[in-house]
């Protein structure tokens, strides 16, 4: 079966780095991109550089005051720029800041054109996902929201209901409050607790305002959960919330920050979630949207072990309906760990072994269960009965 | 943080002679659960609650004579004297006489008008501000020992990381008068330089906290 889908890549998406220090690594997606290649599933001809996008573009999100400010941040002065959220530790100044944010938008463009044009039943960016960038402020290593300009432009140009799920481990913030009141947007962000985790929000009773109330969706799962309760929740609430909003595509933010490994945050994932999160986002794809999937990156902060497996089985899902299993190719381990700091890994599994063992497990599990219910009171009568069975 | 900063300003009133059914009115029009009565000075001469007015209502399950006491005068159920406070009165001190008389609501009097209203409901949005849990950030627990100085002490790793505080809150520990736990909400996606600054400094961490195994 050869499926048309399309890898969006160009070296110049590496170029949105902050510091050598800083978290946030686009060498994670070569070393996906080279995962992919070395396993067999990916061809030149499914690779299409992207485009640059406009100010304009960058505008259906972004005010033009923090677009000048992006764009001159190098010759600004530290005080006016902080009110931007730009300076700081998390998203510091960095040389042609605003070409490199701005790639990586016309890179999730191009994603979107792929699919919604040329007729691509697929396309993924992996640079893209920056899901904390808001209106007229950087964020959470986020400059430019590309995720919330796509939606919005495939609004205008297309006039079709965009289901946006988030599975980053940090709540989906930005892309939320972009559409809050906008019914024909829904927003579905699974992800740790803000008890402890940047942002903070994303709490269950987030559900949009307005004539958006009701379209936002947000399932905080406590710290330390692990596969069995993330897969089930994550899969009840994604059909649930598909089936009542009857999306006409659909777009996937897949961090990959959720696992054990993940130096930032708390959840405790294998890459058992990685198998299942896409495999749902297909499934719902076929059924209401005809196909139509748009996946993107976001976070994901052990680059080496974590990410590169994660975001290939996105694109294995995509390609061939099911994830990949047994051992990675060996010379991509080979060529890469040179240069790695850790032991790279030899499964697309994690071995049982690696996999910690939580204590709190069922508590754990009651509780997300219970923001599950929570979660889906209002959308179906069969919430609770049948679907959800516990 | 004074009382006038978080009271409401817009305070819907009634006079004593004013019917009991006219006050239900306001309190399901407005959304509100109480409503000061005042004299044509606008002195505050009593408060109804929307239970004192469910007290005086007639049952739902009659529907004989007794409907005739919703155009009784408010002056008849309202409660009086009124527990009020000042503007300049600090929010700590509404908190303490909400908790101690069981009540969720103040006229705010000033020269002896009425000026504003404090509910239970604007307390809890102050406390909200005050955990800083509004503002996009990490949250970080530290256990010290309870001794001077040692705040700034530990405030420092912040202001060195260059990190921006947005809240501290000030915990007991359990009941050992020995130790304290410092919540600090810090305006950052990655604290792990904090995290790192402050074990490497001697400091227990509360959160994170490291179960199942070391992650740092």
């Amino acid at each position: 079966m050869n499926k048309n889908i399309k890898f969006i890549f160009d070296h110049s998406l590496l170029n949105y780095r902050f510091n050598d220090e800083h978290p946030f690594n686009q060498k994670r997606v070569i070393l996906t991109k080279e995962l992919l290649k070395e396993s067999g599933q990916l061809t030149e001809d499914q690779i299409i550089p992207p485009r640059v996008a406009s100010d304009d573009e960058i505008a259906l999100i972004h005010d033009l005051a923090y677009i000048r400010a992006v764009k001159s941040a190098n010759r600004m002065a530290q005080e006016d720029l902080i009110k931007f959220g730009i300076g700081t530790e998390d998203t510091p100044v960095f040389s042609n800041m605003h070409e490199a944010a701005a790639q990586i938008v016309g890179a999730t463009l191009s994603a979107v054109e792929a699919v919604m044009i040329d007729g691509a039943q697929g396309a993924v960016n992996f640079a893209g996902g920056l899901h904390h960038g808001f209106k007229q402020k950087a964020s959470g290593f986020c400059i430019y929201n590309d995720a919330a300009i796509a939606i919005k432009y495939i609004r205008k140009k297309f006039d079709l209901k965009v289901l946006y799920v988030d599975t980053d481990a940090h709540h989906g913030d930005g892309v939320q409050w972009a559409f809050y009141d906008d019914p024909k947007v829904c927003t579905f962000s699974i992800h740790e607790t803000g008890r402890y985790l940047f942002p903070g929000t994303g709490n269950v009773n987030e559900r949009g305002i307005k004539e958006g109330h009701g379209f936002s969706f947000n399932l905080p799962i406590d710290a330390f959960t692990q596969d069995e309760s993330y897969i089930s929740i994550y899969e009840n609430a994604l059909r649930e919330i598909a089936d009542f909003f009857q999306p006409d595509v659909i777009i996937t933010q897949n961090g990959a920050d959720s696992h054990f490994y993940d130096p930032l945050t708390h959840l405790s994932g294998s890459m058992a979630i990685y198998e299942k999160i896409p495999e749902v986002a297909l499934e719902i794809s076929k059924l209401y949207c005809d196909g139509k999937w748009i996946a993107l990156g976001g976070g994901g902060y052990d680059i080496w072990r974590v990410v590169p497996r994660a975001w290939a089985q996105v694109w294995n899902v995509m390609k061939d309906e099911h994830p990949l299993h047994g051992d990675l190719p060996a010379t991509w381990t080979l060529k890469w760990q040179k240069e790695a700091p850790v032991t790279l890994p030899l499964t697309w599994h994690d071995p049982v072994e690696e996999i910690p063992v939580i204590p709190r497990k069922i508590e754990i599990e009651e509780k997300n269960n219970g923001t599950l219910m929570n979660l889906l009171k209002y959308t179906n009568k069969k919430s609770g009965s049948t679907r959800i069975g516990m | 943080m004074h009382v006038e900063k978080i009271m409401n300003q817009n305070v819907i009133t009634l006079g004593p002679s004013d019917s009991i059914e006219k006050a239900h009115q306001l309190l399901v029009n407005h959304k509100i659960r109480h409503i000061p009565i005042v004299n044509e000075d606008y002195c505050v001469i009593g408060i109804v609650s929307d239970r004192d007015i469910r007290d005086a209502s007639p049952s739902i399950l009659t529907n004989g004579p007794e409907k005739e006491v919703l155009g009784k005068e408010i002056s008849t159920i309202m409660s009086s004297p009124v527990i009020t406070a000042h503007p300049l009165d600090f929010v700590e001190e509404v908190a303490r006489i909400f908790y101690d008389r069981e009540i969720a609501c103040l006229p705010v009097v000033s020269n002896e008008k009425l000026v504003g209203v404090i509910t239970e409901k604007d307390l809890l949005y102050t406390l909200i501000q005050l955990t800083g849990t509004h503002v996009q950030g990490s949250h970080i627990e530290v256990k010290v020992p309870h001794r001077p100085g040692i705040l700034p002490e530990v405030a420092s790793v912040f202001g060195n990381r260059g990190v921006n505080i947005s809240s501290v809150l000030v915990y007991p520990f359990n009941n050992d008068p020995d130790y304290k736990i410092l919540v600090f909400r810090v305006q950052t996606m990655n604290p792990l330089p904090i995290i790192r600054d402050l074990r490497d400094a001697g400091y227990e961490l509360m959160w994170p906290n490291n179960i199942p195994e070391p992650r740092l």
